[in-house]
């Protein structure tokens, strides 16, 4: 079955971000397909690769990204909600004029076509946040 | 047809556990995950409501969300069933929609 | 299975105190480009969202309740607004903004979009969704 996925709010102050992170690593051991996770709201704070957790804690934006690579989930960063809180890819800080950029690896940023679209392309969609 | 419901936040918290049990249609189930784990408690303010519902509604609690607050299991209400993240895939998939009580 | 899913908008939060009431209504409006059929619950504190006479000036931050009223020309037209929700809140219908479409179906006439459902009701449309997005 195909699944899609929003997360709504941030890394390490709300358990959203974890609780995806073990749900899609479960569907995709059992042989369903991600295709795509959606990071809304604070969602977007997941993204930047600039966070340096205590080294015994869990990386929250790694383990995102890794699963990425293994698995071609798209992690998609709505683009109106990353310009809100600060995060921006490479295109998107020339475009503005920014001095620097800050995602990490195995997200992109798009626009919310991309949550309408993976409603209408998936089979269930489920949403973390708070 | 039928729902998954979640919620994540502890019923003495927030009203969204209530708000979820009140919209539920018989057959649906109702998941607790993160802090919502604390409605599957048993002798709360909280657990009749949630077992007045247990007849026609399934409710679910996330195991690894008990284990992580030290919930020992003799606590949990004995209409409510343990499932680890496999479990909580195959309610997502085994029902026609998602719906999360934030 | 049909190219067109329902599509449910769930608004439980109230206005300004946080952004998710407006950033639901900005999935509407660009879910409103994807010919979606498209449904808006607002229940508990979301029944907030719509009250007239919201007024910002003082805190700085965006008044975006007149955008709900501009939703009808994008077709978006089903706003379930359940009434237990209301009277908890010692709200009537009275105290919610005007909200109208167009119908193109009866001569363009004009229709209230705000329909105010009971409890059960709001249950029985939240269960013939294809897709329930939560803010």
């Amino acid at each position: 079955m195909k699944i899609g996925v929003v997360i709504s709010e941030g890394p390490y102050t709300h358990q959203a971000a974890d609780t995806a992170y073990h749900f899609v690593k479960s569907a995709l051991a059992k042989g369903h397909e991600v295709p795509r996770v959606f990071f809304y709201h604070d969602g977007v704070n997941v993204s930047t690769r600039l966070s340096i957790p205590p080294q015994d804690e869990r990386h929250i934006q790694k383990n995102w990204s890794a699963l990425a690579a293994e698995h071609g989930v798209d992690l998609v960063v709505c683009i109106a909600a990353a310009q809100r809180r600060g995060l921006l890819d490479e295109n998107e800080a020339t475009r503005q004029g920014k001095d620097a950029n800050n995602i990490a690896e195995g997200f992109r940023i798009s626009g919310l076509g991309q949550l309408i679209e993976m409603g209408i392309q998936t089979d269930r969609l489920v949403m973390f946040g708070d | 047809m039928s729902t998954l419901h979640t919620v994540n936040k502890s019923p003495f918290a927030t009203r969204d556990l209530q708000s979820c049990l009140d919209h539920c249609r018989d057959g649906d189930a109702v998941l607790m995950i993160e802090d919502g784990v604390y409605g599957a408690l048993a002798g709360t303010a909280v657990s009749d409501a949630v077992s007045a519902r247990a007849g026609a509604l399934k409710i679910y609690v996330l195991t690894p969300d008990v284990n992580a607050r030290g919930l020992p299991e003799a606590r949990l209400s004995d209409v409510v069933t343990g499932v680890d993240y496999d479990g909580f895939v195959d309610l997502v998939t085994s029902h026609d929609r998602t719906q999360a009580w934030l | 299975m049909s190219d067109i899913k329902k599509f449910l908008y769930v608004n439980r939060r109230a206005p300004y105190g946080t952004i998710y009431a407006l950033e639901s209504l900005e999935v509407v409006l660009i879910g409103a480009a994807f010919d979606q059929d498209v449904s808006l619950a607002f229940l508990d504190d979301g029944v907030f969202q719509l009250t007239k006479g919201q007024n910002t000036d003082g805190i700085g931050v965006k008044n975006f309740s007149p955008t709900f009223r501009a939703l009808g020309d994008y077709e978006v037209t089903k706003f379930y607004v359940e009434r237990e929700s209301l009277a908890e809140r010692g709200l009537t219908e009275a105290d919610l903004q005007e909200i109208t479409y167009e119908d193109e179906d009866d001569d363009w006439a004009e229709k209230p979009s705000i329909r105010v459902v009971g409890r059960d009701e709001m249950a029985a449309i939240m269960a013939d969704q294809d897709v329930v997005l939560s803010f």
